[in-house]
This record gives C-alpha cells, structure tokens and sequence, in this order.
C-alpha cells in the first residue's frame, strides 16, 4: 500500500517555506496516516530535497496533518532557478510513500 | 447593514486567470459581490516598474479585458465588484476602469481607487529589519523598487459605504476582498475576532478561485474532476455569523465538495491556528466541513484573535539577472547524451571564468523537479537538458542560453529544439511596520 491509497495532498508556498497538506480518504484511515508520515519519513523518502526543518500540525478535525518545511525552495519563487520554484510537485511525490498495513 | 445572507464569487484567482467563469457568475449566480485576485507578490514590482515608464500605467494588464466583460453584467445585476487590479496605481486603474464604463454607456458608475499600500518612503527612511533574512530594508539601497504593505479591509469598508460600484486595490490582504463586503453589509465590528476569523476563511477558501471547485485536484483514476476545460468559479452564500454555504453554477465544469475545500483550506496556511491578518488572526483548527449536496458544502466554525500591531511590507528589488538555456535528446541514449551535454556547458562556462557552484543543471524527465532523484537506473526515451543561472549583467546571463545554443553543432549527437532566454530578476523581501502608519484613503471616480 502507498500513501496514495489512503490520503489526497495538497502543496502550497510560502517564501522558501513548502507546506504540503495530508488529507485522509476516510476517518478510519486517519489514524494510519498519523503514524505512518513523520517528519524523518519525508526527509528519508525525498533525498534531494533540502531541507531546514519540518513542522507538523494535526488537525483530526479535518483528518489531515499539514506539513510546513522550510528551506526547502531554493531560496522561495522570486530568486530560485529551479524548474519548479514554487514546490508545486512536492506533494504528489510523497504519494508513493510505502504505507504498512494495519494487522487485521 | 443587513441581516440577509450576501453572495460572494470569486471572479479571479491569479493575474491571468480565465475571464469566462467570472461573467457565468455575474449572469447566473445572483450575486451580490464579485471579488477577483489578481496580485501576487512579485506583480506589484513589475506594475511599479511599469508605472515608472508610464505615469498612467502600473495597474493589472487585464484589467480593460475583465471590466469590459464584467461591468455590463455587473451592472445590470447589481453586482459590486472589488479587486486588488489597482496594484501599483489603483487611481489609474479606477480612472481605466470608469472610461470603460463611460464607454459602455453606464453614466453614473462609481469606481473607488483605495490607495495607502505605497510604504517606500518610510521603509527608505529608516531601517526596517528583514523578516525573511538578515540585514534591513536600507541594506537593499537603490535597487529597491516597490514596497507595499499588506492593508487589511479599512479602505474597502469605506469605499463601499460611499457607494462605489467598484473598489480598486494595491495591495491588500488577499481574504480582505471577500471579508471587507461581509464587515460592509453586516456591519460587523472591527473587534468582532471570530466573526472576522470566519470571514477570513470564506476569503481564503474563495481566493483562488477555480481551485475550490477542482482545480489543482484532478489525479486521473483516484481524484477525477467532470469537465476540467469548462472549469467554474465557485461562491458563497455568507450568513451574518459568517457560517457559509459554497456552491458553483449547474453546469460549470468541476467539482466542489468536501475534498475540495479542505485540499483549498490548508493551501499556503503554515500553522493553521495562526493565519496572520491585518485585520485578525485567523484559527481554521475548529473548521467544520460537511457536504450538503451536489456541488454544496457548508464550512464554519473558524475563529479569530486580535490582530497583529504591525503589517507585512513586501519590497520588491533588483536583484541581478537570470538566464537559461534548454535542447532535447531522444532514443536510445537519450539520458546519458544529455548528461554530456550538461558536462560540456559546466566546463565552457568554467573556463570562461563563470562560477557554476550555484547554478542549476537538470535532466528534465529525470531530476528537475523529482527530489527522489535515485532512478538513475531508468532509460527515459527522450529527456531535455536545461542549464540556468545568476549573473550580475544581462550579458553574462545571455551567455547560459548561448553555450546551450552552440551544442547544436558542439555538443552531443542529436539535440534538437533550443529555447533560451534571459531577463532581469526581482526579488522580494519582507519586513513589518507599525500598523498606524499606514492609512488608506479612498477617491472615487465617477462615470
């Protein structure tokens, strides 16, 4: 199972700040989520990204984790040469993320 | 003041947004505001720079295109409008926009300009700190271009209790186009935080416009979206207590749904519990979602805190310039005769004395955008070469695209299809200044 199975993401800018939002597909799965995404699974998942720090808010209301990482855009939109400065395809490379199946 | 619900749409999410669903809106939606946003960051720099060559210029280049289609509709429907097109010269922008509506026949139409953003002076005269980095807004001396601070919904307010028809903004907060109409028709209090903070929310959720309803969400087979080309803009049926009702138009392409406007509620939020305002400090954690129907979903329960002393100042300065430079390769091959060509263009601009440390060297369709970037075992069929880089003139910024160019016939077997460019970069800081300094005024130009 991928994280793709079980979440939708969304991935917004913020200077050279990347936050990429988690949403569950369904309650039940929130609590998978929660465990199974970790600031060190990110890091470990996207080796080429830079990064300075990484902040995770939970919002169980919503069922979603909002993931706010900085440094991680070349400087931010105005001043960076990379293709994609603004993040923008960060999100959708987290959904191959390796998600392990809750023993039945 | 009014204890009815108000209809806002959101007629623009970005500078170039598509024209056709804001006058869908203005046609079907019985709406009584149309909010468009159209100034990102940057925007207001090369508006500056713009009104530095032209007194009457400076304002959003498809500002004539929208009200032309718009101000008719509008019009007709009783619909105001409020945008922050104005960027930096939103008195040019409401004298453009009343000449059309002069045009178009509308005698009497009333268009504010709100203006007050403008900081410059101050933040030259005395050193801001930087809120982004070290160093102050003097360090960045005479390449500075512009800097605006982020007003709150004050100048709006007052320009829709004089009447206008039509509000023009520089910069403003994004969601104070859609909360300044709901403080103007309810009559809320500026104190009123988690009114504000719930108002805050229906702007952010609408700010974007198409993507509340599908936009930026389409995944083929996991996350589809019904007629993307034909993608709507959605509103927002807004109670005096803030709770809101978000819809789109029958017939609109797209979806709204829950999905759609909690992916839209944590877009660009850091802590979702502190959205910093000018007007509020907005806590989205006790958001409720839920489905009402078809294309309808019911979002409430935000809240607010008091407002921060101070306001955000964006500087927009020159800073150097940029160039680039791509070429294909396909086939067998492709990967490794384009890593080739990467290693030919590092080494001409390394004996040529450029520093390539900081310069960017990808494989599109390998590493550009990928930061997985460990399938080196792949065998792509065709990858692009791209090489961009700084330069503090424009020459050493065009000569990235030229060493690119000349391995048409110096470079690896088969490149084909050169794009180059090179343009002069503006960057952006940030600082804060004291909120009492900055005061907007409103000035209406009549039809």
């Amino acid at each position: 199972m991928i994280l793709r199975d079980i979440a939708h993401v969304r991935t917004g800018d913020k200077g050279n700040t990347a936050q990429i939002a988690v949403f569950a597909r369904s309650p039940e799965a929130y609590p998978l989520l929660v465990r199974a995404i970790t600031a060190g699974r990110i890091a470990a998942h996207l080796p080429a990204l830079p990064i300075d720090s990484i902040t995770c808010y939970e919002l169980p209301g919503l069922c979603a984790l909002n993931f706010v990482i900085e440094g991680a855009l070349a400087g931010g939109v105005t001043r960076s040469l990379a293709l994609d400065p603004h993040g923008k395809t960060l999100g959708a490379q987290l959904l191959d993320l390796p998600i392990e199946e809750p023993a039945q | 003041m009014t204890t009815r619900p108000i209809r806002i749409g959101a007629g623009a999410g970005f500078s170039g947004d598509r024209i056709e669903p804001a006058t869908a809106l203005l046609e079907h939606a019985g709406l009584d505001y149309l909010a468009f946003e159209c100034l990102a960051e940057r925007t207001i720099g090369l508006a500056q720079a713009a009104r530095q060559l032209d007194p009457d210029g400076g304002y959003d280049p498809l500002l004539e295109a929208r009200m032309r289609a718009a101000l008719p509709l509008a019009s007709r429907g009783g619909v105001r409008l409020i945008s922050n097109m104005g960027a930096a010269n939103p008195l040019a922008a409401a004298r453009a926009t009343t000449r059309i509506a002069r045009e178009l026949g509308l005698s009497g139409y009333r268009t504010a300009a709100v203006v007050g953003d403008d900081v410059l002076d101050l933040i030259m005269a005395r050193p801001y700190p930087l809120i982004d980095r070290e160093g102050t807004s003097c360090d960045l001396g005479s390449a500075v271009v512009s800097a605006n601070a982020y007003m709150g919904v004050g100048g709006i307010v007052d320009a829709l209790a004089l009447g206008a028809d039509c509000v023009l903004t520089g910069r403003v907060c994004d969601p104070a186009l859609f909360l300044a109409p709901l403080v103007h028709a309810f009559g809320w209090s500026l104190d009123d935080w988690d009114r504000l903070g719930q108002g805050t929310m229906v702007g952010h959720l609408l700010e974007c416009a198409g993507q509340l309803c599908g936009g930026y969400f389409a995944d083929p087979g996991v996350k589809d979206v019904p007629d993307l080309a034909r993608l709507g803009f959605p509103f927002a049926e807004v109670d005096q207590d803030g709770g809101a009702t978000f819809a789109k138009l029958e017939g609109a392409g797209g979806l709204l749904t829950e999905a759609t406007c909690k992916e839209q509620l944590l877009y660009e939020i850091l802590d979702p519990a502190a959205y910093l305002q000018a007007d509020v400090v907005a806590d989205f954690t006790g958001a409720r979602i839920a489905p009402l129907g078809p294309d309808r979903v019911r979002v409430e329960g935000a809240r607010g805190r008091p407002c921060p002393g101070s306001l955000k100042v964006s500087i927009c300065y020159e800073d150097g310039f940029s160039g680039e430079g791509q070429i294909s390769y396909a086939g067998p091959g492709a990967a490794e005769r384009g890593r080739l060509a990467l290693d030919i263009v590092r080494e001409r601009l390394r004996m040529d004395g450029t520093d390539t440390s900081a310069m960017q060297f990808d494989l599109i369709g390998v590493d550009s955008v990928d930061r997985r970037s460990d399938d080196s075992s792949t065998a792509p069929r065709e990858v692009r070469v791209r090489v961009a880089g700084r330069s503090a003139t424009l020459g050493g910024a065009e000569r990235i695209g030229a060493e690119v160019e000349a391995l048409y016939t110096n470079g690896p077997m088969g490149g084909g299809g050169v794009t180059r460019s090179a343009r002069k970069v503006l960057a952006v800081a940030s600082t804060l200044i004291e909120r009492q300094l900055v005061r907007p005024q409103v000035i209406m130009e009549v039809a």
